[in-house]
């Protein structure tokens, strides 16, 4: 049996065995006068059955199918000639990698030397045998299963306990999983990254002004100086941060206010929805708006006034990021601006102070350290993002910070390093990792920071 | 006619087996009546504020019925009345800070000195500055001591130096009582203060600006006997240089603070008098049975 179909066949076992625990209770209950007399509710006898069943079946067929490869892959190596069997990894991979395409049908099998056929018709045999025993082995032990929780229903066996506990469980294992996956996440790029740093001095990656990660892959190869230098990469990320910045930050922190403090319901109702729109646009789609229509009025404008702008600007990308970040920060500033309490509008104005005033003397002081937070997280969205600057920024690693110029960012070079046919072990793609490891620490820095703030910001009234 | 019917449910009260009965009943009068009249001397000589005709809507529901009372120059006068009598919602009629909230309508006409603070040509901001007010929970801004006095001071242009904002600071923190504690720790933040100095904080703030009128919603309910008594006093203090109206659920605080004591009940205002009379001999029977605790 295919293992969807065996996990599919488990899960109509698994309803079986809920409905067969949960009436056994109910009969008991019945004989005892009420299911009051129980220990627990009939659904819980059920959901435990349930548990008891598919918790470990489904460890066990997970844990099968994660070593089920090696082992075969073992058993079939033995029966290979000594002569045959390479010594260095990447060989062996290749011969394993051959005898898997020729079992799978992959390879017409009349053109390979017999040994690779033998090997492929054994792993053939394994791989049936591991398939059916997986089969008989699960359908049996949860037939066990079921039977134990249908006998453990009794009047005395409180389920309700035990399931809560495995609930627990599974939630802290979910959990788990996020955190793991982040770990695991630094991890590879942290080992990659090391690996870089062997090839180029982490001193010339950071205060390096030259960017051309061109590495020679042939002795022969011309216009290879590869130099991995990142301040111009940083450089013009904050360029286009800062300018993205520039025009969310004002926008943002005014239609906050508006909505927080003069709109009314109806307005409110409509226009925060319309604006909560702009963040639900992908970024793709605010990328090509900024390379074809953006980028090009600018430059026309540029021209007309007798301003050289180049046509992929910092201005145009760090423009269109900043119209994506408006309500980002919006909705942090609302949130935190009517966060502050009515007395202290009602204290302002019962002093003789206009709405704005207030709002400017009173409730934006009170809402700062909430406001900081929201735009410190939108800097770090800022400065993260990467298919705007893709698609409108360019490649161009300049150093400048003339937000006229063509530069480019460390997100725009992870991309352009990674895509395409690549060599894993060549400097030009590790620095991908080296650039992906200082964009985490920057933006995990900035977080923390924004964290710390927004945290100080909610104890303050109390 | 009204009136009459009102008296006469007061003059058939006799040696009361059923008085809750007949509390009862009056309430019930009182909710189905049209019109009415307050009794006592709501009205009179040298009013600093009259109220007339004042009827304040939420929405759909009217929380204020035909009110019609003078505040008299330099007295205390207390409003009280179980809760949801609309007492605290007449007072903010008083500066108008029922605009705040959307669905309110007030109509009818209150004037300070013979100026109708309804008109639409008067300037909110400028009566605001005129009528001081306190509120139930002490609300100091999250900025220092002394911010925090000065914030009126620096909006209405009151002082052109920085010594005269100092002198004005210190004067109102003295007048509030606050001084002597404050003095070390002017530019500490007012929110560190206790519940009582926040308050007579808030009281400094207040008077900071020179109002004529003081309103004050339940200005205590938020602070300790202790630091109550401090309140009650300053207040007795302020009224020598301003008009104070006072809301209050504490029967004994409007005892001893105020001059004359309104009875307000299901928005209508039952009866104004001089506070003695109202504590000794009321005159109209709910205002009897609410200072008697027999409901509240």
């Amino acid at each position: 049996m295919q293992t969807s179909t065996l996990v599919l066949f488990l899960f109509v076992i698994a309803v079986f065995a809920f409905y067969s625990s949960q009436n056994r209770s109910i009969s008991i209950a019945g004989k005892l006068g009420g299911i009051r007399k129980l220990s627990s509710l009939p659904s819980y006898y059920g959901t435990y059955s349930v548990l008891l069943t598919l918790v470990p079946v489904l460890l066990f067929i997970s844990l099968w199918i994660s070593l089920d490869q090696l082992v075969i892959e073992r058993l079939v190596v033995e029966k290979i000639p000594k002569e045959y069997v390479p010594l260095n990894t990447s060989d062996y991979q290749l011969m394993i990698n051959k005898i898997m395409s020729i079992s799978g049908g992959i390879i017409k099998n009349d053109s390979v030397p017999s040994w690779q056929l033998d090997a492929a018709v054994r792993m053939r045999q394994l791989s049936v045998i591991s398939q059916w025993s997986i089969t008989c082995l699960s359908i049996f032990m949860a037939s066990i299963l079921v039977y134990w929780g249908f006998r453990r229903v009794s009047e005395n066996f409180n389920a309700r306990p035990v399931v809560e506990t495995i609930m627990e469980r599974m939630l802290l294992a979910s959990a788990c999983i996020a955190i793991f996956t982040t770990i695991g996440i630094i991890f590879s790029v942290l080992f990659e990254s090391i690996q870089f740093f062997r090839k180029v001095p982490l001193f010339d990656f950071i205060f390096g002004l030259e960017w051309s990660p061109q590495t020679a892959i042939r002795e022969d190869q011309v216009g290879s100086s590869g130099s991995f230098g990142a301040v111009p990469l940083f450089v013009g990320t904050i360029l286009i941060s800062l300018v993205a910045m520039v025009i969310a930050v004002p926008i943002g922190l005014m239609s906050a206010i508006y909505l927080a403090e003069y709109a009314n319901t109806s307005v409110r109702a409509f226009a925060k929805p319309t604006l909560e729109i702009l963040a639900g646009i992908p970024t793709v789609v605010y990328g090509f708006f900024a390379a074809i229509t953006v980028a090009p009025v600018l430059r026309d404008f540029g021209e007309s006034v007798g301003l050289d702008i180049a046509s992929e600007s910092a201005l145009a990308a760090g423009a269109v990021m900043g119209i994506m970040i408006i309500p980002f920060i919006s909705s942090i500033a609302d949130d935190v601006i009517s966060a502050v309490p009515q007395s202290m509008r009602d204290g302002s104005l019962a002093m003789g102070a206009t709405h704005s005033e207030t709002v400017k003397r009173v409730v934006i002081p009170a809402a700062l350290p909430g406001i900081v937070g929201g735009i410190l997280l939108a800097i770090s969205r800022a400065i993260g993002e990467t298919m705007i600057v893709v698609m409108a920024a360019g490649l161009a690693a300049n150093l400048s910070i003339n937000p006229l110029d063509a530069v480019t960012t460390v997100t725009v070079q992870i991309v352009t390093l990674l895509t395409g046919d690549q060599e894993f072990d060549s400097a030009k793609t590790l620095a991908a990792f080296a650039l992906g490891l200082m964009l985490f620490v920057v933006t995990l820095m900035l977080n923390i920071f924004a964290l710390q703030i927004v945290k100080k910001y909610r104890e303050q009234y109390e | 006619m009204s009136n009459s019917k009102l008296s006469q449910s007061i003059s058939t009260d006799g040696a009361d087996p059923k008085i809750s009965e007949q509390v009862l009943d009056v309430e019930k009068d009182l909710l189905s009546m049209e019109s009415y009249s307050t009794i006592g001397n709501n009205l009179v000589e040298d009013a600093k504020m009259s109220v007339r005709n004042v009827n304040v809507f939420y929405g759909d529901k009217q929380a204020i019925f035909d009110v019609h009372m003078d505040i008299k120059k330099n007295e205390v006068i207390a409003m009280i009345g179980p809760s949801g009598c609309g007492k605290s919602t007449f007072l903010r009629t008083l500066n108008r800070m029922n605009d705040t909230i959307d669905s309110c309508v007030v109509s009818g006409e209150v004037t300070m000195d013979g100026e109708n603070l309804y008109d639409p040509k008067l300037d909110v901001v400028e009566l605001r500055a005129r009528v001081g007010m306190v509120f139930q929970k002490p609300n100091p801004f999250p900025k220092s001591i002394f911010e925090n006095v000065a914030y009126g001071p620096r909006l209405h242009g009151l002082a052109d130096s920085k010594v005269d904002l100092d002198e004005l600071v210190e004067n109102s923190l003295k007048k509030a009582g606050l001084w002597e504690e404050a003095k070390d720790r002017l530019h500490q933040p007012g929110t560190g203060l206790s519940g009582g100095q926040q308050q007579r904080l808030c009281i400094a703030r207040a008077i900071a600006v020179e109002p004529e009128v003081i309103l004050m919603d339940e200005p205590c309910s938020a602070l300790d006997p202790i630091a109550t008594a401090r309140i009650e006093e300053l207040i007795e203090e302020l009224s020598q240089n301003f008009t104070i109206a006072i809301v209050t659920h504490s029967m004994q605080q409007a005892a001893r603070v105020s001059h004359r004591t309104a009875y307000f009940h299901l928005g209508k205002l039952i009866e104004v008098n001089p506070t003695e009379t109202v504590f000794t001999m009321p005159e109209h029977k709910l205002t009897e049975a609410y200072i008697t605790g027999r409901f509240g």
